[in-house]
């Protein structure tokens, strides 16, 4: 195998030449489709794009010092930004297109955000400088809690915790802090079938048994089956509403009243808050501690896999156990972060720390910035809009696409559809690999997993009507050939930077890192890696 | 609102289509007493994009930048120049506004950058393998623990006093709730890593031994001697690095017995943010791939033979194995790990040699100058770019007044153990490329004038 892209043909290009042969480059590029080889394979000795003198110092005596150098070649200033570059083009993004993946709410992200969160005030601010010099970083972190708080009706707001699943940790482990210090020890927590990956692995993390509980036929919480399982060994239960098949749980109140009753409290997974922010507050539906994902709801960039942010609003009774470091307002008026120094005092019954520093403050600008941008009023219409647009193309393809819980009522700001329907040997999977020929990033497929070949379309609120429309066509026209049985579409993607990838190879003869010399390009061979 | 693209028109179009009489139909499912009539009260409404520039940056101006003043903090967070194509890169919208590569067909750009990432961990660590990144140092270090009582079946770990204090606490605060048995200390202030003392906790019970390299203090352990007695009494030697440009001049700690080396990356790429994001490193030996956390990408061949990358070994990972996943992550540090990695690819192991070298003789040049000032001496005989100072008085006050005169002089012993008499009158600084001879002069200067 060579790194060039010798079998780069595409339908695009025609069957054949004018001279019946393939239309092959020489250069293994074709016009703007281009591809990169490894920065090792083009890296070479001595290349830097960091000038830097030799420095005159003291000798090294007593460091351990290393034999050499890491093998890592160097790429000079222009060979990095054409890497990287060239690189960014065979990545899908939300600034492409729309990317209506399910429970992730891909929205624009507001370039305000990114210019705020470089300014050299927060942007080149030490987490342990003394307090006295930071008063607007900690003012960026008291307004955001206020918004947070207030949008939420709830008691407080952890700030620290990393990320969505982080978060989830953050408010399980709240509720066990709560429950010892009532003297009890409750060991299980109901997960219902529907709910993300992470909450059971996040309930088994933080030491507690999970159970699960069912959907109903409507694609709701079996309220009576959860309220069955309620008792003295159950700490709470991890409800995410809205849900994952779309919809809002209207039972909230009530199971959050039953769990109450039994002792309990109630964790809600805030992925989907998009569809009711500045519509509901989760405070007002009996809701003990809910996480945030500012990378859905406010904005912040995903960056191709993170980094998130996790903050987690809390009710007056978990509220006390929140982790250090905390930002408080004294008598004085004045902001003051509550560390371990003065905690015993403050803040005494803090579960203790889940992070070295203060959280992700640099996405703590980018959403305080976004929230500043919408305000009360555009928040609510990001809601409305985005329910108003999953809402639509929920009606608008249900006459090809089945959609289980259609018949119910209007979804809130995903909308969920099937596989039923398709020809034999059809799949959901085809119909995604289809919409990347069509120039879309797919919706979030097999999720949740109580719905057969589930196809989770979540558009927000950042999508035009047109924009949608194009979508629509072109999701249509995949249904009916899945329907039809079109056998090109088993084979797509035809058209992206690479084919389907051989998953189970990966998996089976893991490559993780690159082996071969540097500067040489061209390997591993394909035997290396068990291909063919 | 200039994010929001749907017109009066569009919105009323649509609702034709659903069959909906208003949008408020469509929240129908929310009982009417929890819906919100109007916007929620209290909280301004939408404001344009110069008041709102000029709100955060009036915010911002509130701060002294490290960049603005003569500054020698670290303690786990470095201040590094950043070059400029850096942050060019990490904006290209099709890595800033990409999701997880889930669909690996159209996101072969973010795979190979990860598929970099790890062999550029790997080989700084002297590891094996690396992972595609955790949230940070604190949180890799206490999934270093969970691996490592994983794979030997006991759950009792060993943390050396030199571990960072946050590190620590953040352990402990696990550990309360997993029932995991952490043996803590705390750092003796002397010019030696305290090996053996942790070689002395280390039992046939006993999981891991977490040791950072350079440590809190910026001494350097024996991590060769210490590998050796973990390894004897059947326990793993993790190894936590805070500041990974000190593996361009010291050894890595995979070539010294290490089985985990887990590290905060935010030196290279990420700049200080007032503690985040930033970005855990995660290397191991091959064999305990299966026991790793988080994200893995690989490398593949597509339909036609073409090579390319994808995630994989995900039946780790939370959204298959939900409550019997090696962990519960499932968003990490993708674009810090990018801005990293872009970094390390400008640098290459030459450069990073070079700059290590460079920030050690900054710190040199530090040390010898400040420990010229009367009463002030160095505790280490062993540093990199970082060193504890030992002063006549209670640090916490000297860096307060320091502070007054413009300079961020440290970080002193008394802030990050409070209660812990016998280490007040230490203070931690750093020198980094970013210090110049006329920072360290007004450093000297302003610090006797303190003192006296």
């Amino acid at each position: 195998m060579t790194i060039s892209n010798t079998a780069g043909w595409r339908p695009t290009m025609g069957d054949t030449t004018a001279f019946g042969e393939k239309s092959i480059t020489s250069s293994g590029d074709y016009a703007l489709m281009l591809e990169e080889p490894l920065s090792f394979e083009i890296g070479g000795e001595g290349k830097c794009g960091v000038d830097l003198d030799e420095p005159e110092m003291a000798p090294l005596a007593g460091l351990p010092l290393r034999d050499a150098a890491p093998e890592l070649p160097g790429l000079t200033e222009p060979e990095a930004v054409r890497h990287y570059t060239r690189l960014s083009r065979q990545n899908y993004a939300i600034d492409l297109g729309p990317f209506p993946l399910g429970s992730c709410t891909m929205k624009h992200n507001p370039r305000l955000n990114e210019k705020v969160a470089r300014l050299p005030g927060f942007a080149d601010v030490h987490p342990l400088q003394p307090q006295q010099t930071v008063p607007g970083a900690l003012e960026v972190i008291a307004q955001l809690a206020d918004w947070l708080v207030t949008l939420t009706g709830m008691a407080s707001v952890a700030m620290s915790p990393k990320a969505g699943a982080h978060g989830e940790l953050c408010g399980l482990l709240c509720i066990r802090a709560a429950i010892e210090a009532r003297g009890e020890t409750r060991d299980t927590v109901l997960v219902p079938e529907s709910a993300h990956g992470t909450n059971p692995a996040t309930a088994a993390f933080a030491g507690f048994k999970v159970e699960s509980i069912p959907a109903t036929a409507a694609g709701r919480v079996d309220v009576a089956a959860l309220k069955a399982k309620l008792g003295p060994n159950v700490a709470g239960v991890m409800i995410t509403n809205p849900n994952t098949c779309g919809l809002f749980e209207p039972e909230m109140k009530a199971i959050a009243d039953a769990v109450h009753a039994a002792g309990g409290y109630v964790y809600c997974d805030g992925a989907n808050f998009n569809a009711v922010v500045g519509k509901v507050r989760p405070g007002d539906l009996g809701v003990d501690a809910m996480h945030i994902n500012l990378h859905k709801t406010f904005s912040t960039p995903h960056g191709g896999g993170g980094p998130g942010a996790g903050p987690v609003v809390l009710s007056e009774a978990l509220a006390p156990y929140a982790p250090l470091p905390f930002v408080s307002r004294g008598a004085d008026g004045v902001l003051h972060l509550v560390e371990e120094e003065t905690a015993s005092a403050d803040h005494p019954d803090s579960f203790g720390r889940m992070v070295a520093f203060h959280g992700q403050m640099g996405m703590f600008t980018r959403a305080l910035t976004y929230i500043l941008s919408h305000g009360a009023d555009g928040l609510r219409q990001v809601a409305e809009d985005a329910v108003l647009n999953a809402n639509y193309v929920l009606r608008s393809l249900e006459d090809v696409l089945d959609a289980p819980f259609a018949a119910s009522g209007p979804c809130m700001h995903e909308a969920l559809f099937s596989d039923k329907g398709f020809a034999a040997g059809f799949s959901t999977l085809d119909v995604a690999k289809g919409l990347i020929d069509e120039g879309f990033h797919p919706m979030t497929v097999y999720f949740p997993l109580v719905v057969h070949g589930a196809m989770l379309v979540e558009p927000t609120e950042t999508e035009s009507k047109a924009g949608l429309d194009r979508f629509i066509t072109s999701l249509r026209s995949l249904a009916e050939r899945a329907r039809e049985g079109d056998t090109r579409l088993q084979s797509a993607p035809h058209f992206a930077p690479r084919r389907r990838l051989d998953e189970t190879l990966a998996a089976r003869k893991p490559v993780l890192v690159w082996k071969g010399a540097p500067g040489v390009p061209g390997t591993p061979s394909l035997s290396e890696i068990g291909g063919s | 609102m200039r994010y929001l693209p749907l017109t009066p028109a569009d919105r009323s179009a649509m609702l034709d289509v659903i069959g909906a009489a208003s949008v408020d139909d469509l929240f129908v499912d929310v009982p009417q007493e929890a819906r919100l009539a109007g916007p929620v009260e209290g909280l301004p409404l939408h404001a344009s994009e110069l008041a709102v520039e000029r709100h955060m940056s009036r915010l911002a101006a509130k701060n002294l930048s490290a960049g603005s003043a003569p500054f020698f903090i670290g303690a786990g967070a470095y201040r590094h120049h950043i070059p400029a194509s850096v942050d060019h890169l990490i904006q290209r919208g099709e890595f800033l506004t990409a999701y997880t590569p889930y669909q690996p067909e159209i996101a072969q750009g973010t795979l190979q950058v990860l598929f970099e990432f790890q062999t550029q961990v790997a080989r700084l660590f002297g590891t094996d393998i690396a992972n595609a990144s955790m949230y940070d140092g604190s949180t890799a270090c206490w999934e270093a623990i969970l691996m490592a009582a994983r794979i030997t079946r006991r759950n009792r770990a060993v943390l050396s006093g030199g571990l960072h204090p946050h590190y620590a606490e953040v352990v402990k605060t696990m550990a309360k709730f997993t029932g995991d048995k952490i043996v803590a200390g705390l750092p003796e202030l002397q010019a030696n890593c305290d090996d053996s003392h942790v070689i002395g906790c280390i039992d046939g019970e006993t999981s891991c031994v977490v040791v950072q390299y350079p440590d809190i203090l910026g001494r350097i352990p024996d991590l060769s001697a210490i590998a050796e007695a973990a390894h004897a009494k059947g326990a793993l030697l993790v190894v936590m690095v805070t500041e990974p440009v000190a593996l361009g001049l010291i050894e890595a700690p995979g070539h010294l017995g290490a089985d985990i080396v887990v590290g905060e990356g935010q030196s290279l790429g990420v700049g200080l943010q007032f503690g985040g994001p930033y970005l855990g490193l995660f290397g191991c030996r091959e064999k305990f791939v299966r026991q790793m956390p988080g994200r893995l990408c690989g490398q593949t061949v597509d339909a036609d033979g073409r090579r390319g990358f994808v995630l994989t070994l995900s039946t780790r990972e939370q959204h298959i194995r939900r409550e019997k996943a090696t962990s519960n992550i499932c968003t990490n540090s993708g674009l810090c790990a990018l801005a990293f990695s872009i970094h390390m690819t400008l640098l290459g192991g030459d450069g990073l040699a070079r700059l290590a070298r460079v920030n050690h003789a900054r710190a040199q040049a530090m040390v010898g100058r400040v420990t010229r000032v009367p009463g002030v001496s160095c505790l280490n005989t062993t540093y990199f770019n970082e060193a504890t100072l030992i002063l006549p008085k209670d640090a916490r006050e000297v860096v307060r007044a320091l502070a007054e005169k413009g300079v961020l002089g440290g970080v002193s012993l008394g802030r990050l153990y409070p209660g812990v008499g016998g280490l007040a009158n230490g203070l931690l600084v750093t020198a980094t490329e970013t210090v110049t001879d006329e920072d360290i002069e007004t450093f000297a200067t302003e610090l006797e004038g303190v003192l006296a």
